[in-house]
C-alpha cells in the first residue's frame, strides 16, 4: 500500500510551488525589518505593499483597508472583539449563526460573558442561513453582523450578498470569515456589502501563520493588542513579510484560477458524492446538495462511527476528516452535523471528504472500490442496525 | 498516555492489531449463538455502544465463550476485543475472576491508551458485568447478582457518585473541574469533602494516580 490521498483540504493544503518561490528571497535574503530605513528594510517594505495592492485587488478595495494577522483565528478575533471594544457605547448585540468556526463561536461566548447579547441564528436543515431570519434579528443595539462564507465541515455557501444588503439598510457592520471560500468565490467587499473579510494562507495553498482582515475605510474597529504602529496600529508587531508574500500570492492564483478549478473539483464531487449515496447502504449527505464549496463532501455513515472510519481509511493511505467526538477531543459530536438537526448518533458517524488540486479522479475511484468493504466490515461489528 | 510525539498512529500497536482484526467477534446470527446472558452498555448518542454474548459451563463457572459487536471508536473495538481474549485465554476465566478486570487491566493489555480515550474501555468490563448479570437471573441465581451502587453525593444538586466517576473519566481530575461539568457542590457546599473523596478515588482506580 503506498497510496497517499490527500483529502482533507479543508483543513490544510500545502503550500503552491508558485507561492514558496515567490516567498523564497524573504527568509534570509531580504530579510530585513519593513519598519527600518535602510535599503535592505525598505525593499521588504515596497514587497508589503505590492502584496497588499495585490490582495486589495480581489476584495476591490484601497490598500490600506487590507490588515495583515496571523491567520483567520485573529482575524475572526480582531473583527469581532475589535468592533465590540469599539462600539460598546452605541449597542452590544452581535448576530451569528450557530455554524461557525470556533474562531467566530468561542469569541462570541467570551463577549457574552462581558454583558454583550448575541443572537446565533439557527441554519435550515440543509446546512443553509435564511437571510431574512439575520434581518429580522437585527435590532437598535445590534453592532455587528458575522456569517461565515462557506462552512468549514458541510461546506454550505451562505447568501452573503443578501446579508449584507440587509445589514447595510440597518447600518450595521457584516464582517465574514471567508477561510474556506477564498480560493472560490468572488470576494468584493462591495459587492457582497461586506466591511469586514478574514481570509487566510493555509486554506488556499500559501503558507499557514498568516492571515488578512479587510476594513472598510471609516469602520470603528479597536486593536486588541497595544504594540508598534504596524497595520496602522491594528495589528502591531513586525510583520511576517514571507508570509504575507506568500498570502498575497496565494490569493492570486486561487482567484485567477477558481473558475476551471471550482468547475473540475465540482465534477469530482459529484462522482464522490454519487458514488458513495448509490453504492453505499444507509448513507446521508450532509448540507445542501447544490449551494456548497466545489470541494466538499460531507457523509454521516448510519451505525458505524466516525473515527474508525477515518483510522481505516487511513490504512488504505486517505486522509479525511471526521465529525465524531472521539476524533475532535471534545466528547461531543461536530455542532455543525447537529445544527442540521439531525441526532447524534447520525453526527458520530460523518465523514467529511475534502478535495484538492492534487485530486484526480483515479483517487476518487481508489476511494470508492475500498469505502464499501470498510463501511460493511465496521458495520459488522456494530450493534446497531439503523 | 498522550501520544504527542509524531509517530503515525495515534494508538498503541496492541490497539491496532486488535482494531484491525477484532477477536471474538460475533458474526452469526445471536439467536443462533444461544448465549447465557446478554448484556449492554452506551448509547449510540453518546457515540459508543458494547454488546457482549457469553455461554458460562454451570459446572466450572467458567466463561467458555464469549462474543461481542461495538459501535465505537478504534480504542472501543480494540478493547471491547482484548477483553474477550482476556476471559477466554486458558480455557476461559471463572466468572468471580472475570468480574475483577478493571479499566486498567485492559489499558494495561492494550499497552495503554490516551487519557481521553480510557471512558471507552471503561464500558467494556461494565458490559461483561451486565452479561454476567443477565445470565445470573436467567439461571435463578438472583442472589448473585452484583448491583451497582448509586448514590446522591450532592444533596442540593442531585450529582450521584455515577456522575462524579464520569466527569472524572472525561477529564475532570479536580474538584473545580468536576463542579464545572456536574455542578455538584454549587448549593450549600458541605459536599466538597466527600467529592474530593471520590475524585481521588476514581483518578487512582482509572489513571494509576496514588492516593
Amino acid at each position: 500500500m503506498n497510496k497517499n490521498i490527500y483529502l482533507d483540504h479543508a483543513a490544510t493544503t500545502p503550500v503552491d510551488d508558485r507561492v514558496f518561490e515567490k516567498m523564497k528571497p524573504y527568509f534570509s535574503e531580504i530579510f530585513g525589518n519593513p519598519s527600518s530605513m535602510y535599503m535592505t528594510g525598505q525593499k521588504a517594505r515596497k514587497a508589503l505593499y505590492e502584496a497588499r495592492i495585490e490582495i486589495a485587488k480581489v476584495f476591490g478595495c484601497s490598500p490600506e483597508e487590507v490588515i495583515f494577522t496571523s491567520g483567520g483565528t485573529e482575524s475572526d478575533n480582531l473583527a469581532i472583539l475589535g468592533v465590540a471594544s469599539a462600539l460598546k457605547h452605541k449597542g452590544k448585540h452581535i448576530i451569528t449563526s450557530n455554524i461557525e468556526h470556533p474562531a467566530v463561536l468561542e469569541t462570541c461566548k467570551m463577549l457574552e460573558k462581558d454583558g454583550f447579547e448575541v443572537t446565533y441564528i439557527k441554519v435550515e436543515a440543509n446546512g443553509i442561513i435564511d437571510a431574512q431570519k439575520v434581518k429580522d434579528a437585527i435590532r437598535p443595539d445590534t453592532i455587528l453582523v458575522s456569517i461565515m462564507y462557506a462552512n468549514n465541515e458541510i461546506g454550505t455557501v451562505q447568501p452573503i450578498a443578501k446579508i449584507g444588503r440587509a445589514c447595510k439598510k440597518s447600518c450595521v457592520y457584516f464582517h465574514t470569515d471567508a477561510c474556506q471560500a477564498a480560493g472560490t468565490f468572488d470576494l468584493n467587499a462591495d459587492r457582497l456589502h461586506l466591511d469586514l473579510i478574514t481570509i487566510n494562507g493555509s486554506k488556499i495553498y500559501g503558507p499557514k501563520g498568516v492571515g488578512a482582515l479587510y476594513v472598510r475605510n471609516g469602520t470603528s474597529v479597536r486593536a486588541i493588542m497595544g504594540g508598534g504602529q504596524q497595520e496602522k496600529r491594528l495589528r502591531p508587531g513586525t510583520e511576517n513579510v514571507a508570509g504575507i508574500i506568500g498570502l498575497a500570492e496565494a490569493l492570486r492564483v486561487a482567484q485567477a484560477e477558481r473558475e476551471s478549478e471550482n468547475l473540475r473539483l465540482a465534477k469530482l464531487r459529484d462522482l464522490l458524492i454519487n458514488g458513495i449515496l448509490e453504492t453505499i447502504p444507509k448513507t446521508r449527505l450532509n448540507g445542501d446538495r447544490e449551494n456548497r464549496l466545489p470541494n466538499n463532501v460531507n457523509i454521516s455513515f448510519l451505525g458505524i462511527e466516525g473515527e474508525s472510519i477515518l483510522l481505516r481509511l487511513d490504512m488504505m493511505g486517505i486522509a479525511v476528516s471526521s465529525g465524531s467526538a472521539c476524533s475532535s477531543g471534545s466528547l461531543d459530536p461536530s455542532h455543525v452535523i447537529l445544527a442540521l438537526g439531525v441526532p447524534f448518533e447520525v453526527a458520530h458517524g460523518s465523514i467529511r471528504f475534502s478535495l484538492g488540486h492534487a485530486t484526480t479522479e483515479e483517487d476518487i475511484n481508489y476511494v470508492l472500490e475500498f469505502l464499501p468493504k470498510i463501511v460493511s466490515d465496521l458495520r459488522a461489528i456494530s450493534p446497531i442496525n439503523m | 498516555m498522550d501520544n504527542q510525539d509524531g509517530t503515525d498512529w495515534v494508538y498503541s500497536e496492541e490497539v491496532k492489531k486488535h482494531f484491525f482484526e477484532p477477536q471474538n467477534l460475533l458474526m452469526e446470527d445471536p439467536e443462533t449463538f444461544n448465549a447465557d446472558g446478554v448484556g449492554y452498555v452506551g448509547s449510540p448518542a453518546c457515540g459508543d455502544m458494547m454488546k457482549i454474548w457469553i455461554k458460562v459451563d454451570k459446572n466450572s463457572d467458567k466463561i467458555v465463550d464469549l462474543k461481542w459487536k461495538t459501535f465505537g471508536c478504534a480504542s472501543a473495538i480494540a478493547s471491547t476485543s482484548v477483553l474477550s481474549v482476556m476471559v477466554l485465554e486458558n480455557g476461559g476465566m471463572k466468572i468471580e475472576d472475570a468480574l475483577k478486570i478493571t479499566p486498567q487491566d485492559i489499558t494495561a493489555r492494550l499497552a495503554g491508551l490516551p487519557d481521553r480515550k480510557i471512558h471507552c474501555s471503561v464500558l467494556g468490563d461494565k458490559a461483561l458485568q451486565a452479561a454476567v448479570n443477565d445470565y445470573f437471573s436467567k439461571s435463578g441465581q438472583r442472589d448473585r447478582i452484583t448491583k451497582e451502587e448509586v448514590s446522591v453525593v450532592c444533596d442540593c444538586l442531585g450529582v450521584t457518585n455515577r456522575e462524579i466517576e464520569e466527569a472524572v473519566l472525561e477529564g475532570a481530575h479536580d474538584y473545580n473541574a468536576v463542579q464545572g461539568k456536574t455542578k455538584c457542590g454549587t448549593g450549600c457546599g458541605s459536599c466538597k469533602g466527600r467529592i474530593e473523596d471520590l475524585i481521588k478515588r476514581y483518578k487512582s482506580q482509572y489513571f494509576d494516580e496514588k492516593i
